[in-house]
Parts: C-alpha cells; structure tokens; sequence
C-alpha cells in the first residue's frame, strides 16, 4: 500500500473529535466560569463601595487565579478540563493552571532549578504572544491617534 | 536457523521458566485483574517521585520473578531490557541492585519483544538463564511526553493511555513443563508518514503488518497455525487498520488480538486503550502466560509494536517510524 493511500484510509477511519459535544462542554463551563467572576464582581462592588471599577477588577482577576491554582493544586483543575476542553483554557483560572502544574510537576528536580525553572513552560508562549501583540496594537494605536 | 529474510528459529529449546507481573491501581481494574501477580496500592507506591516509582517497580518484579523459581540473580547470566524514559533509567538504576551482568535495549513500546529474541538467541547458544522485563509508568510517560499531570488538556479520541505495570519473564536452557520459546521474525522500521502524536496505533499499525506478514512469507506458515497473534499496543483503531492491512496483503487475522485494547475495560474508557513498554510485558507476565501454562493457549505469534518518536522529533516536524517484533511461543502437550 501507498503511502499517500495510507494516509487517507487514516484520515476516513480515523475517529473524530464529537465536535458538538465539545463545544457544548466548553461553552457551558467557559460560561460559567465567566459568571462566577462576574458574580465576584458584583459582591465587590457591592461589599467596597468606596473602590473604582478598575480596582475591583484586579480584584476579581485575582481571586479568580487564586481558585484557578488552589483546584490545580487539589487535582480537581484537570478533571474539569478533560471535560471542559478549551473551556477551563481560556478563562484567566486556566493560566493559573498552566503554571501551577509546571510547578508542582518539576518541585521534584529542586526549588530553584526545578520548579522556578519550568514554571513557565507552558504559560511562556502566552506571555510572548500577549506581549508582543500589546506593543503592536499600542504602535497602531499611537499612528491611529496621529491619523484621527 | 535462518528461514526466509528476517525469521530464525532456534535450533535448541528455551523455556520461559517463570514469569512476573505488576500491575498499577487503574491498571488492576482493568480487564486482567485476576491474572496480576501483584498490584500496587498507588501511582507512587511509597517512593519520592513516579521515576523512582518505575524503578522499584522492575526491582520488585525481577526479584519476584526469580525467587518464585528459587533461582538467584547471581546465577543469571544477564538481565535485559529496557523502558520508555530517557537513557531507560528505571531499567538500568534497577539493575544496579542485582549483581547480574546488564544489556539495556530500547525499541520503545516493542523493547519487550526485542529482549525476548536475543534473549532467547543467547539462551539457545552458551546462555543458561536471561531475564527479560520491561515497565512503563502514566506519570513518567505523560511527563516525559507530553504535559504536567495537572494541567487541564483534553485527550483526543485517537489517543491512548500509558500502562503503569512491568512484566517480567525468566528464559532458561533448564527442560522443563514450561512454555518455549520456538523463534522470532525481527521487524523493520516502517515510516508511511503519520506524524500525529496522538494516533500511535496507526503509525505503528504498518510496521506490525510489515512482520507478520514477512513471518507468514518466511515460514510458510498461515495465521490459524496459531492460537492467537496479540499485538502489543496497538489500541482498538490500530488493531483494525492492522487487520485491514494484513487482508490487502492476503491475510486475514481471525485470531488477532492486542494487549493495550484489551488491558482496560470498556466502563475504563481510557481512549483506544493502553499503550507503553510494559503493556505487553504485563500482559504477557500475567494474562498470557497463564494461559500457557494451562494450556489454554497453546501456540501465539506474540508482536510487541513500537512507535520510535520522542517530543523533539515531534516538534519539529518529523513522522513516526513505527516497529514490531514477533515472537513464536509454543506449549507442548
């Protein structure tokens, strides 16, 4: 048999991710991960009244990567994913989990040279990309604002 | 004797005197679980790290192995074998407690089936006794492989779980009521081009058709010769595209089976199935070999497979050669 034959009994035979089912999964628990911020939000808001939108923001962002490492570091974090799929990712709660994971998966080869090491072997390329992408959307910003 | 292009069959008896297995705790849930000859409480097992873990895992099974039979490391003329993490630590740092000669192998998931040939090559020559165990561990594989273990990835339907278990098997010159070691095809390395990671059944899926085939061509034989052909860890996807293969080639493989499909049950759900250096070594050492012994099974072409990727040769881009090994295992009446 060919190779290229090969290739497209795999790819016809192959099983296929259920899409519909996944989607589903993901939405339902990306979306409620996003409401249980919100609801921090409004508890914020209402418990600190004296505190600016901004402020109460940071706040719910760190509360929300707070539960994110504290289920990591639990085990619950990746049953949910297995289930949520890129619905427990991308939500703030999943950076959170690509760090911790790191973490306590290298503690074994040393503090310094294990954990602080890989800690951001998996949350690196967000930090790159989310970098890069500021400094350009602030240069075409910048021109926009010369334009306008 | 060399017959054909890759088979021999040895010209002096090698008996499998004795065999052990340890199987992990999702492991011993699985469809096997009456065979096991042991069974660990946990994934760490009371050591350090999953590493350490593996390595007292072949330590134990090699021990076990030998007292079973009342046979002394030290009488053994070498241990082989190998498993699936870098520079095959576990096998080589367990090794190290025993003062029997070491030849460490990598083949990958098919370093079982690679142990057993020469192993059994050197018993049919000057050799008296060689041990042959091979182990993998899910945490040292996923790390190793692929990602932490608490990160939240989801597992595609074409993958497969790593088996934590070891299996162990004690080839000796001594004649006895055992099963025997009759011959072995050594495969190739077949490359059809998949690079998916995740999809090792069908890498490795033409690589064991390759051998098979190849054995039938060599030895004349046809597949109801034997009992059963199991393959190592093809996974369920795998075993079909197998026997698709072996049909177009003008075989077709009633008596197929494959240790990592049929390792976990279906409540389990564990993707295609098993996969891993000590999934056919575990099947081997429990479910197999008891089968042997009680001559349920007399006469099994036994293929472990291998995928011979690592994470760096995945990245960059490259496919998956794939590899098998068969082994000819007879039980006498």
């Amino acid at each position: 048999m060919e190779d290229k034959q090969y290739m497209e009994y795999i790819h016809t035979h192959a099983q296929k991710s259920a899409h519909a089912i996944t989607l589903v999964w993901a939405f339902a628990v990306g979306g409620i991960i996003c409401c249980i911020g919100q609801g921090f939000n409004d508890l914020f808001t209402f418990a600190l009244p004296d505190w600016d939108k901004s402020k109460i923001g940071a706040l719910v962002s760190m509360t929300m990567i707070f539960l994110g490492a504290f289920l990591t570091a639990i085990g619950v974090y990746d049953k949910i994913g297995i289930r949520a799929g890129g619905g427990s990712i991308v939500p703030i709660t999943g950076f959170a989990n690509s760090v911790v994971s790191p973490a306590m998966e290298f503690n074994k080869e040393g503090i310094v040279l294990g954990m602080m090491a890989k800690m951001f072997v998996i949350a690196g390329p967000i930090i790159v990309a989310g970098t890069v992408s500021s400094v350009i959307s602030g240069i075409i910003y910048w021109f926009a604002g010369m334009v306008g | 004797m060399k017959v054909g292009k890759q088979t021999y069959l040895l010209d002096s008896d090698v008996y499998i005197q004795s065999a052990y297995s340890l199987a992990g705790p999702y492991e011993s849930k699985g469809n096997f679980r009456e065979y096991f000859d042991a069974v660990m409480e946990d994934d760490e097992w009371k050591c350090k790290s999953h590493e350490m873990a593996e390595i007292q895992m072949q330590r134990y099974v090699i021990g076990e192995c030998l007292s079973r039979v009342n046979v002394n490391p030290m009488d053994c003329d070498a241990i082989m074998g190998g498993d699936l993490i870098n520079q095959i630590v576990p096998t080589s740092f367990s090794a190290r407690d025993f003062r029997t000669p070491f030849l460490g192998l990598y083949n990958a998931c098919a370093t079982f089936g690679e142990a057993m040939a020469i192993g059994s090559t050197l018993v049919s020559g000057d050799f008296q006794k060689v041990i042959c165990c091979t182990s993998s561990h899910y945490a040292t594989a996923e790390r190793q492989y692929r990602y932490p273990l608490e990160l939240g990835t989801q597992p595609t339907p074409e993958s497969q779980w790593t088996v934590t278990g070891s299996g162990a098997v004690l080839l000796s010159k001594k004649p006895g009521d055992y099963p025997k070691i009759k011959g072995f095809t050594i495969g190739r390395i077949v490359d059809f081009g998949l690079s998916d990671p995740n999809n090792m059944g069908g890498a490795m899926a033409p690589a064991a058709c390759n051998t098979i085939v190849t054995h039938f061509r060599d030895t004349g034989r046809s597949p109801d010769y034997y009992d059963m052909i199991i393959t190592g860890d093809l996974g369920r996807f795998g075993r079909e595209t197998l026997h698709y293969l072996c049909k177009k080639e003008g075989y077709v493989l009633d008596n197929l089976n494959d240790c990592g499909s049929m390792v976990y049950s279906d409540k389990q759900k564990p993707g295609q199935g098993g996969s891993g250096a000590g999934c056919c070594s575990l099947v081997f050492a429990s479910y197999l070999y008891k089968k042997l012994i009680d001559k349920s099974l007399k006469k099994i072409l036994f293929v472990p497979t291998g995928a011979m990727l690592s994470k760096d040769s995945a990245l960059q881009g490259e496919s998956i050669p794939g590899i098998a090994h068969a082994v000819i295992i007879e039980r006498e009446d």
